[in-house]
């Protein structure tokens, strides 16, 4: 690849959507729907979620007005790319009786070609995160493999925090660094609206190709890195990771989650929203005439109790196990089990929480009190 | 300019979540709730190779004692299940099954010639090969003793290259007690110390020990500094067994256990294992005990 950036005009945004469904994708980003940003497919520039921006909080989102015409002047919204390479519901396959015996009928993984619209870094690692859970190991999810293998991502660097970001925390942000095809910096100066472009493979120098687009000057290179640089100052909260995994290992009986278990609802809200949470579980059933069954595969959250059902009850019976293993498992676990954390510091998970519990406080409660309890001995 | 590209052809993976059917060629009922199958691989009829088969085409797939098979039952659902037969007899599928819910009673009410879904073998595996030269003591409650006839079997039939072994066996009742004609063969030899307790029974049915398994631990015959234990049961059993085996000055990296979790994909993928940092599906589920020390004397982990 070349190291070569490109200018593409705001008004020309349109023909980078159309170069890409004229090459057989399909076109997904953001739009707004019910008072959100969510995901879903998109055709036109019209689509995107234009002079919108997201205002987040603990157990708090609301979209606001801009005073311009960004087209991702937001940051994240309760969606995540999961959604489209590990689908919510997913058949794996179907069975048909056949005498006694039954023959399988797997699922053909026909899905369409995606191209991502908008992704942002954290979003980006969140994606390398799941690559190493379903296609790094022993055995190998055909499903989220051939989706993943045909997506084609336009990652967007964030300008703008979130309040509830800690990207830089996390090291996964605001600039999207690797694992794009293209990515790009919007800019918005008076009248100027433009997007600085940096390709990432080939098949994003192709697609650049048939596309309105000016090499970009230095100036240009500038003033995006000046912005990127200006988001990773606005981070609206901070997680010290520390040595982490060690620490929530050593506090597994801390009287801290005995805290947050009085007040997590355990509306599993956390788990749905969360771009790495990959846990599933499976249905199998049969149509009414018993000739037909089916495996469908569903998120699941380990916030349930039957998660972790087996003969003579659920193994975490008690709110307070579930929120820890939810929380040990992102920050402590992943690590042992995929050599990275399992957060990516996307803030979704304190957004949308109803009742505001925050991951990077319920952490900074335990290391505080294990420091105030050193110096006590 | 419109410019129509092929679609990228894509070599995807065969999918590890599709059983493949086997034939049930007979079903032995051990106690009143618990049957033993014999299963054989059906994969001439129905061209499906499961990705995680070994010895290609043949159906017949090699395990290690210890491992476990997902079974399906058409419709109905998914369970784990150990392989409690001959590892050095793959040919034939044995799997012994205590009916406690929806899928194993279903599993249980199956007839000769029935099919059931198989995936599998999955997971880690008794040490049998490093503990050559060892002596060796399994201590099995209740239907944790499917898990570990396997291992029996290779001992067994491995036996010269291993010390003594003493297997100490408890049930709930004389009903409950599973391979009732294999335990008493393997009574009668001399290389094998057999211990068999029971929690309860009336004095007309049984005239054997009454007590739970640990009991047994301080008669059997093993020198602490050459030993492997094997140990699998409820997990109340597994903590007091290796406070026993503690007690007779084993380390803990010489105590493995085998631990239960919920199981919906065997392969890494559901989450629903999760154990700490490990998998029960492809970490476990046989752990050296000084390996989840420190999560097993923790609650609801
Ligand atoms: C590695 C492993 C090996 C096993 N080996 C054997 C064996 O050799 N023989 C045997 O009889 N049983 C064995 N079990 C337990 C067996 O898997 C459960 O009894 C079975 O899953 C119960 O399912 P059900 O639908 O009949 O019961 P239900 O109670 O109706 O099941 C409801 C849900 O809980 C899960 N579940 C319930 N009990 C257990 C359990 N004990 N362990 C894991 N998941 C459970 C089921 O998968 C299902 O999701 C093993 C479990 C594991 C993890
Ligand atoms: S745990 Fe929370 S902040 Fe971290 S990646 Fe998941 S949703 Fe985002
Ligand atoms: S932490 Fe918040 S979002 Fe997660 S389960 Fe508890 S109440 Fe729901
Ligand atoms: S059983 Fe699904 S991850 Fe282990």
């Amino acid at each position: 690849m070349s190291d070569e950036q490109f200018i593409i005009e705001g008004t020309d945004f349109q023909k980078l959507l159309d170069a890409l469904r004229q090459q057989g994708y399909t076109t997904v980003g953001p739009t707004v729907r019910d008072g959100a940003i969510v995901y879903d497919e998109i055709a036109s520039v019209k689509d995107l979620p234009i002079g919108w921006t997201d205002e987040q909080d603990g157990g708090r989102y609301r979209l606001q007005k801009r005073n311009d015409q960004a087209l991702f002047g937001y940051v994240v919204g309760p969606h995540s790319w999961k959604k489209f390479l590990h689908p919510p519901v997913l058949s794996l396959w179907k069975a048909r009786k056949n005498g006694k015996s039954f023959e399988i009928l797997p699922n053909r993984n026909d899905s369409p070609r995606y191209a991502f619209i908008g992704v942002r870094s954290c979003e980006l690692h969140a994606i390398f995160i799941q690559d190493r859970v379903f296609t790094n190991g022993k055995f190998i999810d055909p499903h989220y493999q051939a989706r993943r293998q045909k997506v084609f991502i336009v990652a967007v660097n964030c300008v703008q925090a979130g309040g509830t970001c800690f990207c830089v925390s996390m090291k996964t942000g605001p600039k999207a660094t690797l694992g794009f095809d293209l990515a790009l910096t919007e800019i918005i100066d008076g009248q100027k609206h433009y997007f600085v472009v940096e390709v990432g493979t080939e098949k994003g120098a192709e697609i650049i190709q048939r596309v309105p687009a000016k090499p970009a000057q230095p100036n240009d290179i500038q003033i995006a890195e000046e912005r990127i640089a200006r988001a990773a100052q606005q981070m609206g909260r901070h997680l010290d990771t520390t040595d982490i995994k060690n620490l929530l290992y050593r506090n597994l009986e801390h009287p801290r989650w005995d805290e947050v278990a009085t007040r997590c609802l355990n509306c599993a809200n956390c788990t749905m929203v969360c771009p790495t949470c990959f846990c599933t579980t499976v249905e199998d059933v049969t149509d009414l005439t018993g000739t037909e069954a089916e495996r469908v595969r569903k998120w699941d959250s380990c916030f349930t109790m039957d998660f972790s059902y087996i003969h003579g009850g659920s193994v975490r019976a008690s709110a307070k196990s579930r929120y820890r293993q939810w929380l040990t498992h992102k920050l402590a676990s992943w690590i042992d089990q995929f050599g990275t954390s399992g957060c990516v510091g996307c803030g979704r998970c304190i957004t949308w929480c109803p009742v505001a519990i925050d991951i990077t406080e319920e952490v900074r409660a335990i290391r505080e009190s294990e420091q105030v309890s050193k110096k006590g001995e | 300019m419109a410019v129509a590209v092929k679609p990228q052809t894509i070599e995807i993976s065969a999918d590890p979540m599709v059983p493949v059917p086997y034939r049930v060629l007979r079903v032995r009922r051990e106690t009143p709730d618990t049957f033993t199958l014999e299963l054989e691989a059906l994969t001439s009829a129905f061209g499906h190779p499961s990705p995680v088969q070994t010895g290609e085409g043949s159906g017949v797939r090699a395990f290690a004692p210890g491992q476990f098979n997902m079974l399906y039952l058409f419709g109905v659902g998914e369970v784990p299940i150990s392989i409690s037969g001959d590892p050095a007899q793959p040919e034939v599928l044995v799997h012994t099954v205590r009916a406690v819910g929806a899928v194993t009673r279903a599993i249980c009410a199956l007839k000769r010639d029935e099919i059931v879904g198989v995936r599998g073998p999955f997971g880690s595996a008794w040490p049998v090969a490093e503990a050559v030269g060892n002596d060796i003591v399994i201590v099995a409650g209740g239907v944790g003793l499917a898990p570990l006839r396997p291992a029996i079997y290779h001992l067994l039939n491995h036996r010269h290259e291993y010390g003594r072994v003493a297997l100490l066996y408890g049930a709930r009742t004389p009903k409950d007690m599973l391979y009732k004609r294999e335990l008493s063969e393997w009574r009668g030899r001399f290389d094998i110390q057999v211990e068999v307790t029971v929690d309860a029974a009336r004095p007309d049915e049984w005239r054997g020990n009454v007590g739970v398994v640990t009991t047994l631990i301080s008669r059997a015959n093993f020198d602490p500094f050459h030993t492997t234990a094997l140990v699998c049961g409820p997990e109340v059993m597994m903590r007091f067994t290796i406070l026993e085996l503690q007690k007779r000055e084993l380390r803990d990296d010489q105590i493995y256990i085998s631990m239960e979790r919920n199981m919906k994909c065997a392969i890494g993928f559901c989450g629903h294992c999760q154990y700490g940092p490990n998998f029960v599906c492809k970490d476990g589920p046989v752990f050296r005990f000084d390996k989840v020390r420190e999560l097993f004397g923790k609650r609801e982990i």
